[in-house]
């Protein structure tokens, strides 16, 4: 879409569902929606890869979707429970299944506990004894694969980047998560490290049957680590559709611009295409119509007033726009 | 007029921490060409930040710098901080990562242009304000008579970096030393902000070293990319030839890392096992041979030298890509 619309949807076979969703910021100059009206599901053990650039809502919706951002408006269900109407009580519960792994490894670690307590912290709270943690730790240790004998003992600060994001890993896994929200999980990481860890997450994944949103501005990552890609631009859905049939044929403009601003040496001047003029408008007057059309090189008159809605350009695939590409 | 602008020869810079003496440079030689674009890849702690600082003479306290630096046939290392604000701005130009930071907030952004032209250009207020006019539409911000008055926290990150480019710039400098200029942008930002750097080191026929972690970032717009390891030099080439035949084993390994648009879905990619070294405490030989596939016992008792593999492209590899097993290069 920039646009809304639900034509996506793929019904009650979705573990997690997310239809219409509206999250709120309040500021100083007023009220305005990170996430307008955005709708996506997931079959279970399917990856969904969200991306997009600032301000597009795309970490909003994902803490949205655990009640960490309050929801304006909306339907999230997941599994069998409606997590907008959920107690508080029943969204403590509801997180053990869902956890999420953040961008910043070293800070969403308590700097005075050790690994070995870390990985554990989700167990203790779901009131695991002491002698069970103890026991579990190595295990977990070695499964994201920081050897026990050197890491139990360390604290975050001891710890590379890469290794606290398998910190994280761990004690995400730890609870036995059926979903796991992966909010730019690598993007801090050198592409070295990037590498490894995107491994372990695919390997844990197979072995625990995890379904899992990643979300990333890093294009080249969601293709081939994602089932299904979902592209949002300020609080709007774009595109959705099989990640490396998108990737290959993108139907919205903006999912054209942004793969073509993926650096490319095989091009003559670095790039696939042309580049996308002006800047992202502020989230808190974005434009009328359809969010994009400021940017787009094929706006219309009708884009500025009508706002398109999701709807399927090809089998399976997705965009809103009123002139997807061919 | 030599065709070389900088020769850098054995550049060493450590700096001392608490824990020991980071050789954060540690034996790296290359040249800038006049009108060329070079491109300098690495991880961090590859020493790639530092050696820019280096070479600009912006180092931090308790370091040193030995080796040679010539600049256009001056010394730099034997410069005082006097005759380096000669350089500063008239010759070497730079541009950092985090253009919040690096513009002053309470100044608008007429002065932070015109400042630099006042003082080593020697132009009248009125013709540095034109002339900050003409940057400002050179590198492309809109309304760029109402951004004059502007500060820096009423711009978009990519605009701040657009005027980070205009005030380096303004001194018409030779070279221009951009240090991971697009890594704190969105990738559509990026884009525009790459694409701009190209434009005016063509039109204004001026050297470029675009500094950045991303190989596929300065692949494609620079004439020459270097690849730096762990304070040292892998491999140098024309862009395109390090790109398509690496040949040190670093520089494959970190392609191979990257997903490509051909990667196959859920696949693992391949990896670099282990993590850098110690930077106080490097190994003896190859810095990559504890992390390399390829590694023989020469590589750990030995440094690799830059061989010339033709046209320009060397590597520091004794294994370098395609060799036959058991054959050393370099020795």
């Amino acid at each position: 879409m920039a646009g809304s619309g639900s034509a996506h949807l793929r019904g009650d076979a979705a573990i997690l569902s997310v239809e219409d969703l509206e999250v709120e910021y309040h500021t100083a100059r007023g009220a305005f929606k990170a996430v307008a009206g955005v709708s996506f599901d997931l079959l279970p053990g399917e990856t969904l890869g969200i991306v997009g650039e600032s301000g597009c809502g795309k970490s909003t919706t994902g803490r949205a979707v655990l009640k960490l951002d309050p929801i304006a408006g909306g339907r999230v269900r997941y599994r069998e429970d409606d997590i907008v109407a959920a107690s508080p009580n029943r969204m403590r519960e509801l997180r053990r299944d869902m956890q999420m792994i953040f961008q910043d490894p070293v800070s969403s670690l308590n700097p005075r506990r050790s690994v070995k307590e870390l990985v554990m912290e989700g167990a203790a709270i779901a009131g695991v004894a002491k002698s069970k943690r103890d026991a579990e730790a190595p295990e977990i240790l070695t499964q994201v694969g920081l050897p026990s004998e050197r890491f139990a003992e360390m604290l975050p600060r001891q710890l590379s980047g890469g290794q606290a994001q398998r910190v994280a890993i761990g004690r995400a896994l730890a609870v036995q998560p059926g979903l796991l929200i992966c909010d730019e999980p690598v993007s801090a990481l050198d592409v070295s490290v990037q590498a490894q860890v995107l491994n372990l997450l695919e390997e844990l994944k197979a072995k625990y049957d995890l379904t899992i949103v990643f979300i990333a501005h890093d294009l080249g990552v969601v293709r081939s680590f994602s089932d299904k890609v979902l592209v949002m631009y300020l609080g709007k859905t774009c595109e959705f559709g099989d990640s490396i049939e998108v990737y290959a044929r993108p139907a919205h403009p903006y999912t054209r611009g942004l793969l073509d601003s993926v650096p490319s040496p095989e091009s003559e001047e670095g790039f696939a295409g042309p580049a996308l003029g002006g800047d992202i408008p502020s989230p808190l007057s974005p434009p009328s119509g359809c969010r994009f059309r400021t940017r787009c090189p094929i706006a219309q008159e009708r884009c500025a007033t009508e706002e398109p809605e999701m709807r399927e350009v090809r089998p399976g695939q997705y965009a809103a726009c009123h002139f997807p590409l061919d | 007029m030599s065709e070389l602008l900088l020769e850098v020869t054995d550049l060493h810079a450590y700096i001392g921490s608490p824990r020991g003496v980071v050789k954060a440079v540690d034996g790296v030689s290359f040249e800038v060409r006049r009108g060329e674009a070079l491109g300098i890849v690495g991880e961090s702690g590859s020493g790639k930040s530092v050696m820019a600082r280096a070479i600009m003479g912006l180092m931090p306290a308790r370091s040193a710098r030995t080796g040679e630096l010539r600049f256009d046939g001056k010394d730099l290392l034997g410069l005082s901080k006097q005759d380096l604000r000669q350089i500063w701005g008239p010759e070497i130009a730079m541009v950092f990562q985090d253009p919040g930071r690096s513009l002053n907030p309470v100044v608008r952004i007429e002065r932070q242009l015109t400042e630099g032209m006042r003082r080593h250009l020697g132009v009248s207020r009125s013709e540095a304000n034109s002339r900050a006019l003409d940057l400002l539409k050179e590198v492309g911000v809109p309304d760029p008579e109402r951004r004059l008055r502007a500060y820096p926290h009423e711009l978009s990150g990519g605009m701040r970096q657009r005027v980070m480019i205009a005030v380096a710039l303004s001194c018409e400098p030779t070279l221009l030393i951009a240090d991971e200029p697009t890594t704190a942008l969105d990738v559509t930002i990026q884009r525009q902000v790459l694409d701009l750097l190209r434009r005016v080191q063509r039109e204004r026929g001026m050297s470029l070293m675009l500094i950045s972690h991303d190989l596929h970032v300065v692949a494609g717009r620079t004439d020459r990319t270097a690849v730096m390891y762990a304070g040292r030099l892998a491999e140098i080439g024309g862009s395109h030839d390090v790109f398509e035949e690496p040949q040190h084993r670093y520089t494959s390994a970190l392609l191979g890392a990257t997903p490509s648009i051909e990667h196959q879905r859920h696949a693992p990619l391949d990896v670099i096992s282990g993590s850098l070294p110690s930077p106080t405490d490097p190994p003896a030989g190859c810095r990559f041979a504890p992390r390399c596939a390829a590694a023989s016992a020469a590589c750990e008792t030995e440094q690799p030298p830059m061989v010339d593999v033709g046209a320009g492209h060397a590597a520091a590899c004794f294994h370098p890509v395609n060799m036959k097993e058991g054959e050393l290069v370099g020795r």
